[in-house]
């Protein structure tokens, strides 16, 4: 039976391969953190982490994940202790209802590495990739808020890149 | 030491650990011993007319069916909008009922099967024939004639004040013009999902509602079940808006499923089944006449709203509102009409009647400004009510002058150019925007009971619901601060049918009617409390006024007892008190509102049309502030929708289907990160006694109104190009735009 | 979705020959994924070629540089060579979607995306393009996102990639496989068809013929831009976008490419404006009769007439900044 591993435990997948990796995730019982919103790549609420890289598991059939590394919203922190992404985005009030946020957060979390790893935006132009203000907003607008907190969510993430980057001795901007 | 839990504080979401984590349970994700089987809805093609045939062989066979239900073989149930004395939100909402087509996307069959994909597949397997009803109605104008029953909120529809008709002939200046909203959507980002279950007595549903006991009472009224076995729960709500006020299809799908199979039915609307099965805004064309003496006073204000109602589902905003009640006028002419069409329903949205009202109405005072050849800020101040215009009534407070002063000042508004059309940098234009920020304020029935244990918890149970407006969280400060009990040390119990009957959702009253029922059960609590201490120590004549709770203990004249040990000597395991709020003759005698300011400066493109928005500012008055975090949260989701409603929204009609052709979030379009501008956001923080003991007015829906007209005169201030046909679209601008 | 069988393939030479009913390939599903839930894609078989070893950028001959079909939307748009050589391309791909979606999308899927039509995607409504014949229903619908240029009167759907727009732009070539296993070189300028008499028809590719790549020659001289005009800032199709290269000599036009999106069923390559601005001088006005000559066949349907000046302004705008820039891409 094919195997992919979800935040370091092996899920089984369905011998369906019409099913999607969110529908995957959304029937196991631990594991309905990631949100469907849209169901067609259209608002981000089903963004998480593939073998580190922040897609939209809507539109991903998990057979095509077999064997992969998928690390979703329960996956990030451990237990009680939450990612310092999480913890920003409680003190910032980076959200409201909470639906678009579980995707809202892998994506900042992969955004982070994409922006690490010198990956250019529509907002970069020649140069190098700082993580400036406008670099978030357009690098998070594959994430709907319809309660519209995006303002907040901003903060959150710069203020987790800030305290990530001071840590490693980075520059920040 | 101020108690971080205590009302006015900036306490942190009390249920924020769960949802960053993905571990607050929303509508379908509720666990069961068995999955759910998985309900897929089949919508009508057409926009009226019946069902001639349905062939659903080939899907009730297809793999992983386990039926199909249709008219032919759903439970039998009330007729859809019966009792006709019911309000909206508890008649039945029957599907599958008969053959008939009540709008394009009504359902017309439930496809359950054991997965998602069976019974997607298989619903495409299912022939139908229609016999459509050739004189369906698709669109609604100006030619719109009906007189509603009774606006939502209960203003009456048809309103005159004084002579309109001769003081706005008598006026120097007159502006008579004709502004126009599109369809919207609510676009909660979780889709209407419903889980229901049946276990021979009692039936369960998980849903998405803003509204607990009313949605019972429509369960119950629609399949004819006694409403004391039927249970409904809801703590966690991904976004509702309006939409989810009521019962909806899924909900009502769901429990046909379940008593059809004796199972668990999870029903999710499909994002495309949504645009069509939660309620929508319905259009509007709203004609202005606004008439002045020369130096811009305002003497004779005139509204009439034209709306659509979907055919059979009684429901009419009130559009005029802002134009009843923002400005001071002798004369006022203030209708609503609307025409029965076939579309989906239309029922509230966010701030109904005062978001595109205010759309319209602000623009038009805008353009009343310019005409006056006055500063659209100072038209606006010399033109303050001190009264209500449409009532007569004085306002319980009145401070939207000063926040039109304290917002213009921190704006930066008197470096404005007067002129439109002035200023620029590089290819884009550059303009400022103002306009008047006004919403009802309400105060609704609620109840709530209270239990404090000796172990010094305190536990709070009410049906009410938390949307993101941060109901948890405001309670949790109310007790906090009553008891004097720190956050981690209360629980609150919301959204389960079992738990006493709330205000619920909506219209901004659930933190002040709510709260205010909690701050009578803790009142009610401290009074216990306190008369056990009185027996236990002998302070029989000490006034009750003088005891302070704080920190988990009763400080009372020279004594300091802790709650635990009081209720432990007194071998009480717990206390239980109740509380409740009705509105009272404040509400009666004062006209209530929330206010604010808001400006905005936006750059538009010279070549492409294109409008960027690049500072928002909001000063608002909304009573006393308790919370301060959530608060300016819920004002920055107004802004972005009034923003949103400005320049984006439009759900794209097709008149000859009666649907809407971008009936998804790729093309209907909300904002996105990108879009926003900076925000700013300040508040009055000064508590209002005649809203309610808390001193707190609604906030949840005020910033939407206002937000939207400042972003539209922005425009016209920067190019001199005035759109009255919302959103401002770029194709708008740019045939106005020299090339 | 329709059941299908599927199959992860290792080789290209175990695509098949005799195999019945209709296969496609999968690579990242952005699209097909999508297509395949409203079963307006139903195919019997999916490949999925997500492991063939097509994911590689290669230096190429002559200053070019060949893509492997599978190379994602991201890893192309970062690459250091086409930010530096090629940034037509760069901003086309980083302007489209969002991050996560390009993090899955391929090169090969990005050009075989299909339309975004309301009424393609409306599978009550009558439509050309999903069954031949039946009609079609956005000439008299709602058409703000459809064609101005090159339509039929069978379909005005538009070709929403602006990854094609480039790649037409910089006279990009691909390789292809047939299911024989021959290959041949096309333009990508004739990938992608006019929809004519059949509209079902997105591209000139054979049944199950595979793009391998993406070879793009070394780029003219003169600046690359790509304006994309859009009714929202991120995460939006194109109301109307332009791509040009502009090198100006002594103030005359020395060369020129211009590209269209969002104006036709295929990314438009504007021969005539760049004939007429090559050896003109650079001026805001013989930008301008260059637009026009290119959209003078230009016809709207109603509620898409805007784009006739949206185009034209566009184009006019984006020559106006290419010939202001200081920078130049060095040749």
């Amino acid at each position: 039976m094919p195997v992919l591993y979800v935040n370091g435990k092996q899920v089984t997948l369905d011998d369906d391969p019409r099913t999607t990796l969110l529908d995957t995730l959304r029937e196991h019982p631990n594991l309905t953190g990631t949100k469907k919103g849209c169901d067609h790549g259209q608002c981000g609420a089903c963004t998480l982490l593939l073998d580190g890289r922040r897609v939209n598991s809507c539109l991903i059939l998990a057979i095509q994940c077999e064997g992969s590394e998928v690390t979703t919203i329960e996956g990030l922190g451990q237990g009680e202790h939450l990612h310092p992404m999480q913890q920003a985005f409680v003190k910032h009030d980076g959200f409201q209802c909470g639906y678009c946020t579980p995707g809202q957060i892998c994506s900042a979390v992969g955004m982070l590495e994409e922006v690490g790893n010198g990956e250019p935006s529509d907002v970069t132009g020649r140069g190098d990739v700082t993580l400036s203000r406008a670099e978030i907003q357009e690098r998070m607008s594959g994430n709907l808020c319809r309660c519209g907190a995006y303002v907040n969510i901003v903060d959150a993430i710069l203020d987790t890149a800030d305290a990530h980057s001071l840590k490693n001795g980075g520059a920040a901007t | 030491m101020t108690n971080p839990a205590s009302i006015g504080q900036p306490l942190d979401r009390v249920d924020g650990p769960l949802k960053v984590s993905g571990r607050a349970t929303y509508a379908a994700e509720h666990a069961f011993d068995q999955p759910p089987l998985v309900g897929w809805i089949v919508e009508a093609t057409i926009p009226a007319g019946r069902i001639k045939q349905l062939d659903t062989g080939a899907a009730e066979s297809s793999t992983g069916v386990a039926a199909v239900l249709t008219h032919h073989n759903a439970a039998a149930q009330t007729p859809f909008g019966e009792p006709g004395d019911e309000g909206r939100f508890t008649q039945s909402r029957a599907m599958l009922f008969d053959d008939h087509i009540r709008y394009h996307g009504f359902p017309i069959a439930l496809v359950i099967a054991d997965t998602l994909a069976n019974a997607r597949h298989a619903a495409k397997l299912i022939k139908i024939r229609y016999e459509p009803d050739k004189d369906a109605v698709t669109t609604a104008g100006q030619e719109a004639d009906e007189i509603p029953e009774e606006l939502d909120g209960g203003m009456e529809p048809d309103l005159f004040q004084g002579d309109f008709e001769q003081a706005y002939n008598d006026a120097e200046v007159t502006l008579d013009v004709t502004y126009t909203t599109p369809n919207q959507a609510a676009a909660a980002m979780e889709p209407h999902a419903a889980i229901a279950s049946f276990d021979g007595d009692e039936l369960t549903v998980y849903m998405s509602v803003q509204l607990i006991g009313p949605a019972v009472k429509a369960l119950a009224t629609t399949l004819k079940f006694d409403p004391d076995k039927i249970r409904v729960l809801s703590p966690y709500i991904g976004g509702g808006f309006g939409s989810k006020l009521g019962v909806h299809n899924e909900a009502i799908l769901a429990c046909l499923g379940a008593l059809h199979l004796k199972r668990p039915v999870k029903v999710v609307q499909h994002r495309r089944n949504v645009f069509h099965n939660a309620p929508h805004r319905g259009s509007s064309v709203q004609r202005i006449q606004l008439g002045a003496s020369r130096d811009g006073k305002l003497q004779a204000i005139g509204h009439e709203s034209f709306m659509p109602m979907a055919r059979g589902y009684e429901f009419a905003e009130p559009t005029g509102a802002p134009a009843r009640t923002t400005y001071r006028t002798d004369a006022l002419k203030s209708t609503h009409r609307v025409k029965s069409i076939d579309m989906p329903v239309a029922d509230s949205c966010r701030a109904p009647g005062h978001a595109i009202g205010s759309l319209a109405f602000e623009s038009a005072i805008d353009e009343m400004a310019y005409q006056c050849d006055q500063d659209p800020l100072a038209f606006r101040l010399a033109n303050m009510p001190d009264k209500d215009p449409s009532t007569g009534q004085p306002f319980a407070s009145h401070d939207l002058a000063e926040c039109l002063r304290e917002g213009a000042e921190k704006f930066g508004w008197q470096s404005r150019e007067q002129q439109p059309g002035n200023r620029s940098q590089g290819r884009q234009l550059i303009g400022y925007g103002v306009a008047s920020t006004i919403r009802v304020n309400m105060l609704v029935p609620s109840k709530t009971r209270i239990r404090l244990s000796a172990d010094g918890t305190l536990t709070a149970w009410a049906d009410m619901t938390d949307i993101g407006t941060g109901t948890y969280t405001i309670l949790t400060q109310i007790a906090a601060d009553t008891m004097g009990l720190p956050a981690d040390r209360i629980n609150i119990e919301l959204g389960d049918s079992r738990y006493p009957p709330s205000c619920g959702s909506g219209g901004s009253f659930g933190a002040a009617s709510s709260g205010s029922a909690l701050l009578d059960a803790c009142e009610n609590m401290r009074t216990k409390v306190l008369d056990i201490a009185r027996a236990q120590s002998n302070k029989g004549d000490e006034p009750a006024e003088n005891a302070r709770f704080e920190n988990g203990q009763v400080i009372w004249g020279n004594k300091t007892l802790l709650l635990t040990e009081l209720l432990n000597k007194s071998g009480e395991a717990y206390l239980e008190t109740e509380g409740e709020v009705e509105p009272g003759d404040d509400h009666d005698n004062y006209s209530q509102h929330s206010y604010g300011a808001q400006f905005a400066e936006v750059h538009v493109d010279r070549d492409t049309g294109e409008v960027r928005v690049q500072r928002l500012l909001g000063v608002f008055s909304a009573g006393r502030i308790l919370n301060p975090k959530t608060a300016r949260s819920q004002l920055l989701g107004g802004m972005v929708w009034g923003q949103s409603y400005a320049l984006l929204e439009e759900l794209m009609l097709d008149d000859r289907y009666g649907t809407f052709m971008n009936r998804d979030l790729a093309e209907y379009h909300l904002p996105v990160n990108r879009d926003m501008p900076a925000i700013d956001i300040h508040f009055r923080d000064e508590p209002d006694p005649r809203s309610n003991r808390l001193g707190s007015k609604g906030i949840g829906e005020l910033s939407i109104c206002g937000a939207g007209a400042a972003v539209a005169n922005a425009v016209y201030h920067a190019t001199g190009v005035r759109v009255r046909d919302f959103p401002v679209t770029l194709d708008k601008i740019l045939e106005h735009l020299p090339e | 979705m329709k059941p299908f069988d599927y199959r992860r393939i290792q080789t290209v030479e175990e695509i098949g020959r005799d195999e019945p009913g209709q296969a496609r390939f999968l690579a990242g599903g952005t699209n097909l994924i999508d297509l395949m839930k409203h079963e307006i894609e139903v195919p019997d078989r999916l490949l999925d070629i997500s492991r063939l070893q097509l994911a590689s950028i290669e230096d190429g001959e002559n200053g070019g540089l060949r893509v492997g079909t599978l190379v994602t939307n991201t890893a192309l748009a970062s690459d250091p060579r086409v930010r530096k050589t090629w940034p037509l391309l760069s901003a086309a791909l980083l302007s489209g979607a969002t991050a996560q979606l390009r993090n899955r999308a391929t090169t090969g899927g990005n050009l075989l995306q299909r339309t975004r039509c309301f009424y393609f995607y409306d599978t009550a409504r009558p439509c050309n393009k999903r069954n031949r014949g039946e009609g079609c229903s956005a000439r008299e619908g709602q058409n703000r996102i459809h064609a101005i240029l090159g339509a039929s009167d069978h379909c005005i759907a538009t070709h929403p990639s602006d990854m094609a727009v480039a790649v037409v732009a910089l006279d990009a070539s691909l390789t292809l496989r047939a299911v024989d296993g021959s290959e041949r070189e096309l333009p990508v300028e004739e990938l992608h068809r006019l929809p004519g008499d059949h509209p079902e028809l997105d591209t000139v590719l054979a049944p199950d013929e595979l793009i391998l790549g993406v070879t793009l020659p070394a780029p003219p001289p003169g600046r690359q831009l790509y304006r994309k005009v859009r009714d929202r800032s991120s995460y939006a199709f194109a109301l109307i976008s332009v791509g040009v290269i502009l090198h100006v000599v002594e103030g005359k036009v020395d060369s020129i490419r211009i590209a269209f999106g969002g104006v036709a069923h295929k990314p438009w390559r504007a021969h005539k404006a760049e004939a007429a601005l090559l050896g003109q001088t650079a001026t805001e006005a013989n930008f301008r009769l260059a637009a026009e000559a290119e959209l003078a066949d230009a016809k709207g349907y109603g509620s898409n007439d805007f784009k006739i000046p949206l185009a034209r302004r566009t184009l006019v705008a984006t020559l106006r900044d290419a010939a202001h820039s200081e920078e130049e891409v060095p040749a």
